[in-house]
C-alpha cells in the first residue's frame, strides 16, 4: 500500500480521559504553544504560511496567507473566531476532535490569537452537541486554572480570553459572515463581500475565521515546523487530515492521512464496501461537492486532482452508497436539506431549492416529466454563481453531478417511483419489513 | 399581544425569578464586547426556564439587551432549537439527512412517530417527547443516529430507538452512547448551552469505536507520522514516541554523555522535564 495513516491529530484520542488537561500534558501538550510564545508573532505567522496549511473547512483557502490579511494593528481588537459549527452533511470529523481531544482546539486557538495578535477569542460551536459543548467549556477552564489563559500567560505578557458561544441550529451559520451575524445576536444570513472579515469582521473589527481542524493542525506545525508538515501531502495540498468515512463501508470512521490518499486506498483501510455488495457513489466532501463513482476510486485526495476530476476535496466527508442506493433519493434528501436552510436572504437559493424539491419529490415518487430533468438543471443553472453564498452553490452539485451520471435513473423518475426500483430495506444497515406503502412516503 | 395570546402564556416573571434571570443574563452578558452578542445565549437561558422560548422570555431578553421584542423574535424564529412553543422533557431526534435515512432512518422515523403517534415537532400527551426529523448531526461515521436532548445514540435501530422512548415515557433514565452518564431534560440542557456548566464534562468517553478505527489500525501496522526534527528515534509500533520541547531545550542539547543517547535516559529525562514545565 502506498499510502499509511498518519495520526496527529488523532494520536491522543486512545488514550485514557483523553480530553483532560492532564492526559494532553502527559503527551506532549503545550509544548507548541511554549515555543510560539518563544517566537516573534510574525515568525508564527510565516511559518504557517510556509507549511502550505490550507483551511480544512472546505474551501482550501490557505491558512497562513489568510492571517497575513489582516491590516496592520492600529490599536483597537482584533479577533479570532473558530467555526466549530460542523453541519454539512456528511462531515463528522471536528465533533469528534473536540469530544476527544478539546485542549488540542484551545492550544491552537491560544497560538493562532497570539500570532495575529488576538486578545478575545470565540469559538462557536453548534448547539446540537451538548456534551461536546461540555468538555470545550471545561477545556477552557482548566487551560484557565493552569494559566494557558487570562493575563500574561506563562510569563510571556500576552492576554488572552476565550468565549465559548452555541449556536442554534442553522446550517448557514458554517458560512463564515453568516457566523459573524450569529454571534453578534443576529440571525445568521451571509454578508456581502468585500469587505471581507479579515478587514471588518466581527463588530467590523480584523477578524480571522478558521475551521476546528485548521486551528488544531497548528500546535503540530508549530512543534514541527513548515518543512515537518509539507513532509505529508502532496506539493500544493501539504500535511494530513482527517478522511471520515461513512456508509456502505465495512468500518466507518476517522481515518487520518496524508492528502493526497485515494478512495482505493481508504477503502482498503476501512474493509471495503459492506460484503456482498459495490460501491455505486459517494462524496468526497460533503454532500455540496459533487458526486463521484466507482471511475474515480484512484483520484488522489488532495485540492487540485479532486478538482481536476470535477468535484471538490471540500471536508473529506466521505459519504459511501452501494448499488442498492437510489442516487434520485439520495439526491432529493440532500436538496430538502438544502431547501429548509437556505436563509432566505438570496432569491436564486431561497425560490430555487424551494422549486428544486418539488421537482424532485415528483421524480422521486415516479411522476415526473420528460422535461423535468432539462427544467432541474435549468433551476440549477439559475442558482449556481447567482446566489449570495456558497450554500446555493452547494445546493446544485449533487443533483447537477448525479443527472451527469445516472441520467436513466432520472428517467425512470417518470413512470416508476425511487422505492420501487431501489427497496429502502436492502439500503438500510438492519433487516426490517417496510411499514408502510411505497412511493410517496417521504415525498 | 393578542388578548388570546395572553391567556395562554404567562406574560411576566415573579420578582425572584425575574432576578435570578438578571444575575445569570448579566453573567452572559460580561462575556461578549457587545451586549447583542448575549441574545442567542440568553434565548438558550429563557428556555431552561420555561421549556420554550416564551413571550415573556421574549420580553425579558428585549428589556435585558435594550431591543424591541420584534427584532428578538426575529431571532429567535431563524434558528430550530429555540422552540416557539413548550417542548417535552426530552427532545427526540431522529436523523433523515440522507446518509442516516438511507441507512436506516427512516424506517426508525416511521417506525417511532407511529410508536409515538406524534409527527414532526409534535408532542406526545404526557409531556414527555417531542419528535424530530433532524438535519446531520456530524456522526455519520455512526449512522443511524437519534439525539435526545442532543445527545448521541448511535447506530440505532427501530428497535432500539423504541426502547429509548419507552424508558423515557416510563421516566427511566437513558444513557447515550457517547455522552453524559444519562440524558438531562430539555431545560437543563438549555442551561448548559446558555454557558452554564453542569458538571459532568467528565462523563461518558472520549471516542467511540469508528472515531479510532484509524488510530487504532495505524498502532497495528506500526504506522506513524514523522516525527518531529530533533526527536529521538523511538523503538517498535504502538511505542508513544517522545515529543521535544521548544527552542533551546534540553533537547537540542549535543550529546555529551552515554546517558544522552540511550532511550531509558531520554523517556526519563523527558518526564522529568515535563514535571518542571507543568
Amino acid at each position: 500500500m502506498a499510502t499509511t495513516l498518519t495520526p496527529v491529530l488523532t494520536d491522543t484520542w486512545d488514550a485514557d480521559r483523553s480530553w483532560s488537561l492532564a492526559s494532553y500534558e502527559q503527551a506532549g501538550g503545550y509544548r507548541g504553544l511554549r515555543r510560539a510564545l518563544g517566537m516573534q508573532a510574525a515568525d508564527v505567522v510565516t511559518m504557517v504560511k510556509d507549511s502550505g496549511l490550507r483551511g480544512r473547512g472546505g474551501a482550501g483557502f490557505p491558512t497562513g496567507m489568510k492571517w497575513g490579511f489582516l491590516p496592520a494593528p492600529d490599536g483597537g481588537p482584533r479577533y479570532l473566531v473558530v467555526n466549530a459549527d460542523e453541519s454539512e452533511p456528511g462531515t463528522c470529523k471536528d465533533t469528534p476532535l473536540m469530544m476527544a481531544s478539546p485542549q488540542l482546539l484551545i492550544e491552537g486557538m491560544i497560538i493562532t490569537s497570539y500570532a495575529i495578535g488576538c486578545h478575545h477569542a470565540f469559538l462557536y460551536v453548534r448547539g446540537e452537541i451538548l456534551h461536546v459543548y461540555r468538555r470545550l467549556l471545561h477545556a477552557i477552564e482548566e487551560a484557565r486554572a493552569a494559566g494557558y489563559l487570562g493575563s500574561d500567560i506563562l510569563g510571556s505578557g500576552f492576554d488572552l480570553e476565550i468565549t465559548l458561544h452555541s449556536g442554534a441550529g442553522a446550517y448557514i451559520c458554517g458560512e463564515e459572515t453568516a457566523l459573524l451575524d450569529s454571534l453578534e445576536g443576529l440571525r445568521g444570513q451571509p454578508r456581502l463581500k468585500p469587505p471581507f472579515p479579515a478587514v471588518a469582521g466581527l463588530y467590523a473589527r480584523p477578524t480571522v475565521v478558521n475551521n476546528v481542524e485548521s486551528i488544531a493542525s497548528v500546535p503540530s506545525i508549530v512543534q514541527g515546523g513548515s518543512d515537518w508538515f509539507k513532509s505529508m501531502g502532496t506539493e500544493r495540498s501539504t500535511g494530513y487530515g482527517l478522511f471520515s468515512l461513512s456508509g456502505h463501508v465495512t468500518r466507518p470512521g476517522q481515518y487520518e492521512a496524508p492528502l493526497g490518499i485515494t478512495l482505493r486506498e481508504l477503502l482498503e483501510m476501512a474493509g471495503g464496501i459492506r460484503e456482498g455488495h459495490e460501491l455505486k457513489f459517494w462524496t468526497p466532501g460533503g454532500s455540496s461537492t459533487p458526486i463521484f463513482t466507482a471511475e474515480h476510486l484512484d483520484v488522489p485526495l488532495d485540492y487540485e486532482s479532486v478538482g481536476a476530476a470535477g468535484s471538490m476535496l471540500g471536508t473529506r466527508a466521505l459519504q459511501i452508497f452501494d448499488e442498492t442506493t437510489s442516487v434520485v433519493r439520495a439526491v432529493t434528501r440532500w436538496t430538502e436539506f438544502y431547501k429548509h436552510e437556505s436563509c432566505g436572504k438570496c432569491t436564486p437559493c431561497r425560490e430555487g431549492t424551494y422549486w428544486l424539491t418539488q421537482v424532485l419529490q415528483r421524480i422521486e415518487a415516479g411522476q415526473g416529466t420528460l422535461a423535468d430533468i432539462d427544467l432541474l438543471l435549468d433551476l440549477c443553472d439559475n442558482i449556481l454563481g447567482k446566489a449570495f453564498c456558497a450554500l446555493g452553490d452547494g445546493a446544485t452539485s449533487p443533483i447537477t453531478s448525479a443527472v451527469q451520471y445516472f441520467r436513466p435513473e432520472f428517467e425512470a423518475g417518470t413512470h416508476t417511483p425511487a422505492d420501487v426500483l431501489f427497496p429502502p430495506e436492502h439500503s438500510s444497515l438492519f433487516s426490517y419489513t417496510p411499514k408502510h406503502e411505497l412511493a410517496g412516503v417521504h415525498a | 399581544m393578542s388578548i388570546e395570546t395572553s391567556r395562554t402564556h404567562k406574560t411576566s416573571y415573579d420578582a425572584e425569578t425575574h432576578a435570578r434571570l438578571t444575575a445569570d443574563s448579566d453573567v452572559i452578558v460580561a462575556r461578549y464586547p457587545r451586549a447583542r452578542s448575549a441574545l442567542l445565549p440568553m434565548l438558550h437561558l429563557v428556555q431552561s426556564e420555561d421549556g420554550y422560548v416564551s413571550p415573556r422570555g421574549i420580553a425579558f431578553c428585549a428589556a435585558h439587551l435594550g431591543l424591541s421584542t420584534a427584532e428578538v423574535s426575529a431571532v429567535a424564529t431563524f434558528y430550530t432549537q429555540y422552540k416557539r412553543h413548550p417542548n417535552g422533557t426530552y427532545t427526540v431526534g431522529v436523523c433523515t439527512n440522507t446518509l442516516c435515512a438511507i441507512m436506516g432512518g427512516d424506517a426508525i422515523w416511521e417506525d417511532l412517530s407511529d410508536h409515538l403517534g406524534v409527527g414532526h415537532d409534535e408532542t406526545t400527551d404526557d409531556g414527555v417527547i417531542t419528535l424530530e426529523r433532524v438535519e446531520c448531526n456530524a456522526a455519520c461515521d455512526y449512522a443511524p443516529v437519534v439525539m435526545v436532548n442532543w445527545e448521541f445514540f448511535d447506530n440505532q435501530t427501530p428497535d432500539s430507538a423504541r426502547q429509548i422512548a419507552d424508558d423515557l415515557t416510563a421516566g427511566k433514565a437513558v444513557v447515550p452512547t457517547r455522552g453524559a452518564d444519562s440524558v438531562c431534560s430539555f431545560k437543563e440542557m438549555s442551561r448548559v448551552l446558555a454557558g452554564f456548566g453542569d458538571g459532568r464534562a467528565d462523563e461518558g468517553i472520549g471516542a467511540g469505536v469508528p472515531t479510532l478505527r484509524g488510530v487504532e489500525l495505524a498502532r497495528a501496522e506500526g504506522w506513524t507520522a514523522p516525527e518531529f526534527p530533533g526527536a529521538t528515534a523511538s523503538a517498535g509500533a504502538g511505542a508513544t514516541v517522545p515529543v521535544v520541547g521548544g527552542e533551546q531545550s534540553s533537547a537540542e542539547r549535543p550529546a555529551t554523555t552515554p546517558a544522552d543517547v540511550s532511550p531509558a535516559a531520554e523517556q526519563k529525562k523527558q518526564s522529568t522535564d515535563d514535571a518542571k514545565e507543568s
